[in-house]
């Protein structure tokens, strides 16, 4: 029997996506923080892409000053509460701690941050006050972790900040892409509205801006304009039968899980696609809604894996298994998927080879296609002189001004995908960048 | 095999570790459980006339995770009747005649000591401990350390005890005293048979910042109490050898303060005490620590190859001097060992920050480099750094030389004015005042 039954009510659904970082008690993070030896220069701050001075924090919740170590986090991450959840700590500030030397466990950093942003979300604490209107207004296209963060920056500096999210929440990935046993619903959001309290930007929800003419809105209403879009769909793989029913994109499988929870489409017999994180997380996601068979097929060997260590651990302690050099042909069925032929290859000068008469197949009635996401390219088109690179990513300046001294990006639309805590980091440079630009380029 | 066989001024134990007065030996019963666990004798509750006690009484000194590394208290001596108290006394020594059982008292008259040291001996009490050292609350009735304080008082009080007193007296000294042998030197000229020390050390813990009242809080009031625990050992061990090392003080002393595990006792023992007492830990952990005590003690003696306690009383003693007598040319300094550090940099900030620059950062690794000519041997570094044994401290001087502050001054080679030359720092590396800009 596989480890987990499908789950049939938000109880179920709660207990087999329980967090794997749970919330820390005061005394957990009483005795966690005692342990913290509040390096010099330390290297947990220098491994954390937003900077938080982590040993600060840590030293604020030792002695009592849980508000003053919210603060601390936020001023450097806005984002504070959804990293110390949803960050890849193990590779990031945790994987930098000192401990690590004399295999000593790492100070659990993320958590000790949860617990001391949850602390200032639940009693709705006032740590920020945004600067008093400059004049100049600035719309920010995405309610991601950029965007928010650019938003939350710009209000610091005294700018109106307007909001346009194509879909219904807030927070981008952090709800609709991570999984749901890093971070729950109600937790993301809930940062999102004390944000948008602490800053007072406004957000517009089913704002999608596709047109020239949205653009053209746009360019006439705001001083500067924020691109913090993302990225788009699965890319199809053009597999013969891709286009069945049960075969999924990750990101869509992901996204559905997250808002349906218990109700959401998920398969008996799972095959799962890639080799990155968001396949490690599909696949758990699958085990956890109760699959009997879910397994992870990637093209390429184990150690060319692009997702962390711990994903892959994590997931197969859901009960997953993988083929590794096995690579999809087609995928099979009338109308539902139920199965799928995949042929070994190997690897040779770094280059993917199918291996002759090689081809298995293996039955399923879900596919998950966890292989990459589209660049918003048709829509980034639009916008005159902006630049992209080969791989459809948005170029920017070191401020993240773009190629259009209007228009400044950051996040997955520029770096090509990578974790939450790099697009606050991003997001609020790109807010200097765009205070540097309006202040100091355009007034001289 | 070791011998753990105790005597202090003709009371013997099987073991030296005693309950000192205080709470867990307030009653036969607790008496009675411990000495079952293992202890070797206990110092019953301060008997006197019965007290009446506030609530709350305690207050503690929490170190990040550590809990109560030090522990106020305001509770009086004790608040039961004499004669419960007694019946008490001589059913544990029906239970255990071996075991040390000594009464404390605290009285005020020259009647009242007598009486109540006639009573203690009538019920089997091995010995007396004089109560002069409790710094709050008795104090303010004169007794306690109000005694302690006042040397010519205690002499004369001992003296009345010694009228009629047919067991050893211990005088129990307080530490709220400038000079610890003044009061030790009076017990012993006095005519006591023995001092333990150290009682309480006058304290606040802490303060409810909220509500601006130290604790322990009475009713939104506080007073101070006398502190206790692993954190005042240090000041312990120091009175206990400046007594040990006193040429007036002709008596054994009982060693009281911070101990809570083997080492604790023998750091005591070879500081010149005789017994050990304890509270503290065993209000933390309970009268089971006593079996890692007995163990402990008895592998440290069969690994030194002492047989009795006799041989390691004072062993540390003669080793104690004044500061004049060091040897000056006595030199080491830090060594980093680069496969154990883990990359902290305490030491390096310690030794910026706090102490003489002599440590440096290297460009591209987070191991730092001892500066040796600027070292000047101070132990922070080592101190400071998480690793067990990974930053050392290497002799450097051949041990060839011996040179005292003291000889130096009988050689009239000492610096006597404000800029002389042979000031130690003279010469001495020390970066310019601007430097210290911007380095944060």
């Amino acid at each position: 029997m596989p480890e987990y039954k499908r789950p049939k009510s938000p109880t179920e659904y709660a207990e087999n996506f329980a967090p794997i970082h749970p919330l820390m008690n005061d005394t957990q993070a009483h005795y966690e923080s005692s342990r913290c030896l509040f390096c010099y220069d330390a290297p947990c701050i220098n491994a954390c892409p937003t900077g938080i001075d982590i040993p600060l924090f840590i030293r604020q919740i030792n002695s009592g000053n849980v508000t003053g170590a919210a603060r601390t986090i936020y001023e450097a991450n806005y984002f504070g509460h959804a990293c110390g959840n949803v960050c890849p700590t193990e590779v990031l500030c945790e994987g930098a701690c000192v401990y690590n030397h004399q295999d000593v466990k790492p100070i659990e950093i993320g958590r000790l941050q949860s617990y001391a942003t949850d602390q200032v979300i639940r009693t709705d604490k006032q740590l920020f006050q945004p600067a008093r209107p400059n004049g100049y207004k600035v719309a920010v296209i995405g309610a991601g972790p950029a965007g928010i963060s650019c938003a939350c920056e710009l209000r610091m500096y005294g700018y109106e900040v307007d909001i346009l999210e194509a879909k219904e929440l807030p927070s981008g990935l952090t709800v609709y892409g991570v999984a749901p046993y890093k971070i729950t619903n109600e937790e993301a959001l809930e940062e999102m509205a004390w944000l948008e309290k602490q800053f007072g930007f406004c957000v517009y929800y089913k704002r999608p801006i596709k047109s020239r003419a949205d653009l053209d809105q746009l360019e006439e209403q705001y001083d500067a304009i924020f691109l913090g879009i993302g990225l788009g769909n699965t890319r199809p793989m053009g597999l013969p039968g891709e286009e069945l029913e049960g075969v999924w994109g990750a990101t869509e499988f992901i996204e559905q899980l997250r808002l349906e929870q218990e109700n959401a489409m998920a398969g008996q017999r799972v095959v799962v696609v890639g080799g990155g994180n968001t396949a490690m997380d599909a696949a758990s996601e699958s085990a956890r809604m109760g699959a009997e068979v879910v397994g992870i097929a990637y093209r390429r060997s184990q150690a060319e894996m692009g997702a962390y260590p711990f994903e892959y651990e994590l997931a197969k302690g859901a009960g997953v298994s993988a083929w590794f050099n096995a690579q999809p042909v087609a995928i099979h069925g009338e109308s539902q998927v139920i199965g799928i032929r995949l042929v070994q290859t190997e690897t040779v000068d770094g280059k993917v080879q199918q291996l002759p008469d090689s081809e298995f197949d293996l039955p399923c009635d879900m596919v998950i296609l966890a292989t990459g996401q589209e660049k918003q390219t048709s829509f980034l088109s639009q916008i005159h002189d902006l630049s992209l690179d080969k791989k459809g990513r948005i170029q920017v300046k070191a401020d993240h001004q773009t190629d259009n001294p209007m228009y400044f990006a950051a996040g997955d639309a520029v770096n090509g995908g990578a974790e939450v805590v790099n697009a606050v980091a991003e997001g609020k440079k790109a807010a200097r960048g765009i205070h540097d630009y309006l202040f100091l380029t355009k007034n001289n | 095999m070791a011998n753990l066989f105790t005597n202090l001024a003709g009371i013997t134990s099987p073991n030296p570790f005693w309950l000192a007065s205080a709470p867990p030996t307030n009653s036969g019963y607790q008496i009675m459980k411990a000495f079952d666990a293992g202890w070797g004798g206990a110092v019953w509750k301060t008997l006197g006339v019965p007290v009446v006690n506030v609530s709350s009484r305690y207050g503690a000194l929490n170190y990040r995770d550590t809990r109560m590394m030090g522990l106020n208290n305001i509770e009086l001596i004790t608040d039961r009747p004499l004669k419960d108290n007694l019946k008490e006394i001589e059913e544990v020594k029906k239970y255990f005649p071996k075991h040390a059982v000594i009464a404390s008292l605290m009285v005020e008259t020259r009647e009242q000591w007598h009486q109540i040291v006639k009573d203690a001996e009538n019920a089997g009490a091995d010995g007396l401990e004089l109560n002069f050292g409790c710094p709050h609350g008795m104090c303010e009735r004169g007794m306690g350390s109000a005694v302690g304080q006042e040397p010519h008082v205690l002499k004369t009080i001992v003296g009345w005890v010694k009228e009629v007193a047919t067991t050893p007296v211990i005088v129990k000294l307080t530490p709220n005293i400038t000079d610890i042998t003044v009061p030790a030197v009076a017990a012993s000229q006095g005519g006591g048979d023995a001092i333990s020390l150290i009682n309480t050390i006058q304290s606040l813990t802490g303060v409810d910042i909220d509500n601006f009242v130290p604790y322990p809080v009475v009713d939104g009031k506080s007073t101070h109490g006398g502190y206790c625990g692993p954190a005042v050992k240090p000041i312990a061990l120091n009175m206990v050898k400046e007594c040990a090392r006193h040429p007036e003080v002709k008596i054994p002393i009982s060693g009281i303060g911070g101990i809570e595990n083997w080492r604790d006792a023998v750091e005591h023992i070879l500081l010149g005490a005789s017994s050990v007492q304890v509270c503290t830990a065993v209000m933390h952990y309970g009268f089971g620590i006593i079996r890692e005590m007995v163990a402990g003690l008895e592998q440290y003696m069969d690994e030194k190859g002492f047989q009795t306690l006799d041989e390691m009383v004072g062993r540390a003693v003669p080793n104690v001097q004044n500061w004049e007598n060091l040897n000056l040319k006595y030199k080491v300094v830090a060594d980093i060992n680069a496969d154990k550090c883990i990359g902290c940099q305490l030491c390096y900030t310690a030794c910026d920050d706090g102490a003489h620059q002599a440590i440096g950062l290297v460009e591209g690794s987070r191991v730092p480099e001892i500066i040796e000519e600027n070292c000047v041997g101070c132990n922070l570094c080592s101190l400071v750094c998480p690793v067990e044994d990974c930053i050392t401290m290497v002799r450097r001087d051949d041990g060839s030389e011996d040179l005292t502050w003291a000889e130096r001054t009988a050689a009239g080679d000492i610096p006597n004015t404000f800029n002389d030359q042979r000031g130690g720092g003279v010469g001495h590396y020390v970066p310019e005042p601007k430097e210290g800009l911007k380095k944060n």
